[in-house]
């Protein structure tokens, strides 16, 4: 009876298959499609892109990327490299020390403080934007990348995410340091450290992502050309080139930068689902 | 005797030491403890509590953009809000924004868990494939979506191909706002389609061997088993979607080139914040005051979600 009952499921699971597998090729075919578009478009001359005939370019045209090398798309590419990196290097370390003295470390005030934290995590940056920078202003700190460091260190989600992460550490390792007579800073340092790898890099990856990607911080603080950003560099190009309708400037710009988030993605892929396994746990 | 009242001494001095050392050491603790939180508290006292209060207070004032001249306004910020029709614009694109991209990536999200958890051939290219959008910047992804639904672009040149009809997305005020919810569904979709990936994965293999055998199809096993175990998952996905929503600025400033039309329709809360801020005089106070609103609002939105979701598994 049920085994026939299963043969007879065979086919109508066949053709349940198929149809998974073609609505996912089709999903994955309208992900690709804008991006592909766009990686046609700059490889096309202004004249085609005018004219319009043919989704291909004629010819391979790297005049776009060649014109963004020479113009201050370089100099916002390294404004937002560094400022990136900048922020992402001190970011894991001020939330890594503060979520491992939140989890690990005993002393008075330890939850009041943690509460606090997780009250002001849930305040819309709307709220916060305009004081911080008329704060930066006051600190003398207006158009400048400091500016954008400093407001962008702390990342009390990150904290809280290493809080959890220490919680469920191993404790036996800490206090054998600690009977060795080791400082707190000297076993943070050597011994646990070493073991949250894993954490570190994913955390890392979302700062890094997140600098890389934003616009509305640097669109308030920065204000002159050879400071701005590489999301904000790109808006105000893309309204001068919009004029002249070079289009392919323009996506030879989107695609430049999407390009170094793509790199760490392709590279740290196993990292970036780690953390979205803690942040779906944990929230 | 003797030797029984000097171990007896020694335990007593021993526990002494014992205890000296133990507070010695949770002194030292403690004060690493605060030099490991000091550079966060510091940062967070300085741009975040420090903003919030301050924010506070000007909602309450007549302030120009430095801060320097403020005088006492009391609710005549509010007042003004509620005369004033750019707010209920914001409102209403707010509000259909979140209507429309709220249930649709979180669906479409689901859909595309459930189908990448089952059985399925080159999983990873897919799961790779399919994150490219949240990975891509909201300043790129606009230029991108501009470039599509631009009057020579390559979706308005096939609808025009296609079925005949002109649409000039970016430019009629009925449809520059729906161009953006489409381009927020696409790159925020991808990011929940992980977090339900990662839910689907803690849900018990037996129970769909269970119903499996019980003859019940890959839909009906998805719908009962599925979606209810999914059920604190998607409660985030959704609070997280609502929040983002109510707070979208970017594609839409980018888009409009900052001023929120044509026509005021792709005014966000956000934008008309950005505005009052820094680009009408004397209306500071008015911008933290709208921001404050906006506040109450997601803080209210979130709390009856979360009543909703409550007593709805009261009812199960």
């Amino acid at each position: 009876m049920s085994v026939v009952a299963l043969r007879s499921r065979r086919p109508g699971q066949r053709w349940a298959s198929f149809g998974l597998h073609g609505f996912l090729i089709f999903y994955g075919l309208l992900t690709l499609t804008p991006f592909v578009w766009a990686l046609l478009t700059s490889l096309k001359t202004v004249r085609e892109i005018a004219v319009a005939e043919s989704v291909l370019p004629v010819a391979l045209n790297l005049d776009a990327y060649r014109q963004i090398l020479g113009s201050e798309f370089s100099t916002w590419f390294y404004n937002s490299m560094s400022v990136a990196l900048i922020v992402t290097l001190a970011s894991v370390s001020a939330n890594t020390l503060a979520g491992y003295a939140l989890a690990r470390m005993r002393f008075v005030g330890r939850g009041a403080v943690f509460r606090s934290l997780l009250l002001i995590i849930m305040v819309p940056a709307q709220v916060t934007m305009i004081p911080a920078f008329l704060i930066v202003a006051r600190l003398g700190l207006a158009d400048t990348h400091t500016a954008l460091v400093l407001t962008s260190v702390v990342s009390i989600g990150s904290i809280f995410l290493m809080r959890q992460f220490f919680i469920n550490f191993p404790t036996e390792i800490e206090e054998a340091a600690k009977l060795d007579g080791c400082t707190p800073l000297v076993t943070f340092l050597w011994i646990v450290l070493p073991m949250a790898a894993p954490a570190l890099a994913t955390q890392a990856i979302f700062i890094f992502m997140g600098v890389w990607n934003e616009f509305m911080k640097p669109l308030l603080y920065i204000s002159s050309i050879d400071n701005y950003m590489l999301t904000q560099g790109l808006n105000a190009a893309a309204k001068q080139y919009e004029k002249s309708a070079a289009w392919n400037i323009i996506m030879a710009g989107s695609i430049v930068s999407i390009v170094p988030i793509l790199i760490l993605y392709i590279v740290l892929n196993k990292y970036f689902i780690t953390l979205n396994d803690q942040t779906a746990g944990s929230k | 005797m003797n030797a029984g009242m000097k171990t007896a001494a020694n335990t007593a001095l021993n526990s002494t030491a014992v205890r000296a050392a133990a507070s010695a050491r949770s002194n030292r603790d403690a004060s690493a403890a605060w030099a490991f939180l000091a550079p966060t508290l510091l940062l967070v006292a300085v741009f975040m509590l420090g903003p919030v209060l301050f924010a506070l207070f000007a909602s309450t004032q007549k302030m120009d953009l430095i801060g320097g001249h403020s005088q006492w306004a009391g609710t005549k910020n509010l007042q003004y809000l509620l005369d004033d029709h750019k707010f209920w614009a914001a409102c209403r694109n707010t509000l259909r924004y979140v209507l429309f991209v709220v249930p649709l990536q979180t669906v479409l999200a689901l859909a595309l868990a459930c189908v990448l958890n089952g059985r399925v051939k080159f999983k990873r290219g897919f799961v790779t494939l399919l994150f490219l959008p949240t990975l891509t910047s909201s300043a790129a992804m606009t230029m991108i979506f501009m470039w599509l639904f631009n009057n020579n672009g390559l979706v308005t040149q096939f609808i025009q191909a296609h079925f005949g009809i002109t649409i000039r997305f970016l430019s009629d005020p009925a449809w520059a706002l729906p161009v953006i919810m489409l381009m927020n569904v696409f790159s925020t979709t991808p990011h929940f389609m992980i977090v339900f990936l990662a839910g689907l994965q803690n849900v018990p293999r037996n129970l769909y061997e269970a119903m499996e055998l019980d003859g019940a199809g890959a839909l009906a096993r998805h719908w009962f088993i599925s979606v209810p175990q999914l059920a604190p998952i998607t409660f985030y996905v959704v609070t997280m979607g609502l929040i983002g929503c109510f707070q979208v600025f970017d594609q839409a400033f980018i888009m409009s080139g900052g001023d929120g039309g044509p026509e005021d329709s792709t005014l966000t809360f956000t934008l008309l914040i950005y505005h009052f801020a820094f680009k009408t005089y004397n209306t500071m106070g008015l911008a933290c005051m709208l921001a404050v609103v906006l506040t109450i609002i997601i803080v209210c939105a979130t709390s009856l979600l979360n009543r909703l979701v409550k007593s709805e598994g009261h009812n199960a």
